[in-house]
């Protein structure tokens, strides 16, 4: 094996992410492998229902966007592509990205699509299964069953990279296995040596927010401010065959890369920093070190792990009722009990009618939404009231919003700028699925 | 001198279900070994008891100079449910950074 550096890029850290900054890093950014991050825990519940109604064709909504974005460089610099966009529908994802290749002109494109991640069938035969968050037999959610996805390791997604395809397209994977798994296929580093796997994994993690690490989610400013966060440039990691693991992003790029931003985000949705969870090991965060070793590139050091655990964390998308919110804005003398008689007429309007809820909030934006309610804080010019109602029924979802926005001529004074919508709650809780019940293979997508 | 946890270091909020976990990263040593002797999960639990019924676990990094804190049970329900503005507890860092300790007086 020649290879003695692999250097992968994040181009994305959400469904909804920019992709100009993934471009730069095909352009300028050196890398060999470019790892799309784009399945949200909800996501692919909500993908799956979609495909299920026809209105949506079941992978990540700006997949075609961002292929054609960045293709024609991966092409040009023989950068390979890794991606979970296939979401609920792997294979039409990638022959989406073939016919975007045909359609530029890009030859010898093919996809490797790595499946088995959906495992409702499994589930429906075995109902006893307990939820993780509530405790709860599956069986009480199986009726509303909207998704139900393993998340695979990089184990599965190194069948895929051995097809030498330039694109590998994957539904639900751990969301560090999208770069654990080109290092392994890179170096051919046994999928048990855990000391270079918590290395690969330290790095996938650091890297899977995209932004996240390079000054996005960080800037306050007169405190901890970003250069040119505006072009806020995404993060590459340079991974050695020995474990060695530096983060660094394209020089010119706008953001930064330093031990403050690699430590928030390396703690970054972690509860026991010990006992970090992935389907390919147990890191422990514990003697990870951080050293900056040149302007925006710092080297990750210290990462350990444990066997990896002899279960799939499944995450089981349902139909959890609706939420119906509106919201009005108040401003000028007396805002805040204007806005708060608001808030108590929707309630009381929406008891006369006859509808309950299981949650109805009364919020104040500029005063307490975010945070509840605190002691002396300033009374703000203006507040925007929100009220937000979850029931299992559409009409009365339907009825929030609309009282908000009748509030105008039967409300306080002053109301202005209404807003009212219902959306379907699709809620995710987790189960364990033992290993062997999760098949997984590789299918090959040519164009057409 | 009445300080607040943003005077002496860093925050970032993060969920998975129905915690959040927020990593409060010390400026240096000095403020690192003040925060583990005032901001305790009792006192975090405190400033968290309009978002969250707890508990509240810590865990110390002492090489990164941080301190992990994850609140559980955040009111209204996990991320994919909840009524909440902020679904995902995004805010929730600034409300750890705004809360108050007492330095060294009596």
């Amino acid at each position: 094996m020649a290879r003695e550096k692999l250097r992968i890029g994040s181009g994305a850290g959400f469904a909804g992410d920019r992709w100009e900054p993934a471009v730069e890093l095909v352009e300028r950014g050196d890398i060999d492998v470019l790892a799309f991050e784009c399945l949200a825990e909800r996501t692919i519940a909500r993908e799956t229902l979609a495909l299920r109604r026809g209105d949506g064709p079941g992978y990540s909504p700006k997949l075609e966007a961002r292929f054609r974005a960045v293709l024609p460089g991966c092409v040009a610099n023989g950068i390979r592509v890794v991606t979970n966009m296939g979401a609920a529908a792997p294979l039409a994802a990638a022959r989406a990205a073939c016919d975007i290749a045909a359609e530029l002109d890009l030859t010898n494109i093919f996809c490797a699509v790595l499946l088995g991640d959906d495992v409702q069938a499994v589930l429906f035969e075995r109902p006893e299964l307990i939820l993780l968050e509530t405790g709860e037999p599956l069986e009480s959610i199986l009726p509303r069953m909207a998704s139900a996805n393993a998340y695979l390791g990089a184990d599965a997604i190194v069948e895929a990279l051995a097809s030498d395809a330039p694109i590998v397209i994957t539904g639900r994977v751990a969301d560090p296995s999208l770069f654990v798994a080109p290092v392994l296929h890179a170096f051919g580093w046994s999928y048990d040596d855990y000391a270079k796997l918590a290395q690969a994994t330290a790095a996938g993690h650091l890297l899977e927010c995209a932004g996240q690490v390079s000054g996005g989610y960080f800037a306050d400013p007169g405190v901890k401010d970003v250069p040119a966060l505006a072009r806020l440039g995404f993060p590459f990691a340079d991974v050695s065959a020995d474990g060695d693991v530096v983060i660094g992003k394209v020089v010119e790029a706008g953001g930064r890369v330093d031990r403050q931003t690699c430590t928030e985000q390396l703690l970054y949705e972690v509860d026991d920093p010990s006992r970090y969870i992935t389907p390919d090991c147990v890191l422990d965060m514990s003697d990870i070190r951080f050293s900056e070793i040149g302007r925006d590139r710092v080297r990750v050091g210290g990462a350990s792990a444990r066997s990896r655990t002899p279960t799939y964390k499944v995450s089981v998308g349902y139909f959890d009722g609706f939420l119906g919110e509106g919201e009005l804005s108040y401003g000028g003398p007396n805002a805040v009990p204007r806005a708060r008689l608001a808030g108590e007429i929707v309630k009381e309007r929406l008891a006369l009618r006859g509808f309950t809820f299981d949650d109805l909030r009364i919020d104040l934006i500029g005063l307490d939404s975010l945070h509840g309610p605190g002691e002396g804080r300033p009374e703000p010019y203006e507040v925007r009231l929100r009220v937000a109602g979850r029931t299992a029924l559409r009409e009365a979802a339907e009825a929030v919003g609309w009282e908000v926005s009748a509030l105008y001529t039967n409300g306080p004074s002053g109301g202005a700028g209404d807003f009212a919508n219902v959306r379907e709650i699709l809620t995710v809780q987790s189960v364990l699925l033992p290993r062997e019940l999760v098949p997984t293979w590789v299918e090959l997508v040519t164009a057409p | 001198m009445t300080v607040t946890v943003r005077d002496l270091a860093h925050a970032r909020a993060g969920d998975k279900g129905n915690w959040v976990n927020i990593s409060v990263i010390a400026h240096d040593i000095a403020g690192y070994e003040q925060l583990l002797r005032e901001l305790t999960d009792v006192r975090v639990l405190e400033a968290f008891a309009p978002v969250a019924k707890g508990p509240v676990w810590r865990y110390e990094l002492a090489q990164l100079r941080a301190i992990n804190f994850v609140v559980e049970n955040i009111r209204g329900g996990n991320v994919t449910q909840t009524a909440a503005l902020d679904i995902h507890g995004k805010s929730l860092g600034t409300l750890m950074l705004a809360i108050r300790l007492f330095g060294d007086e009596p």
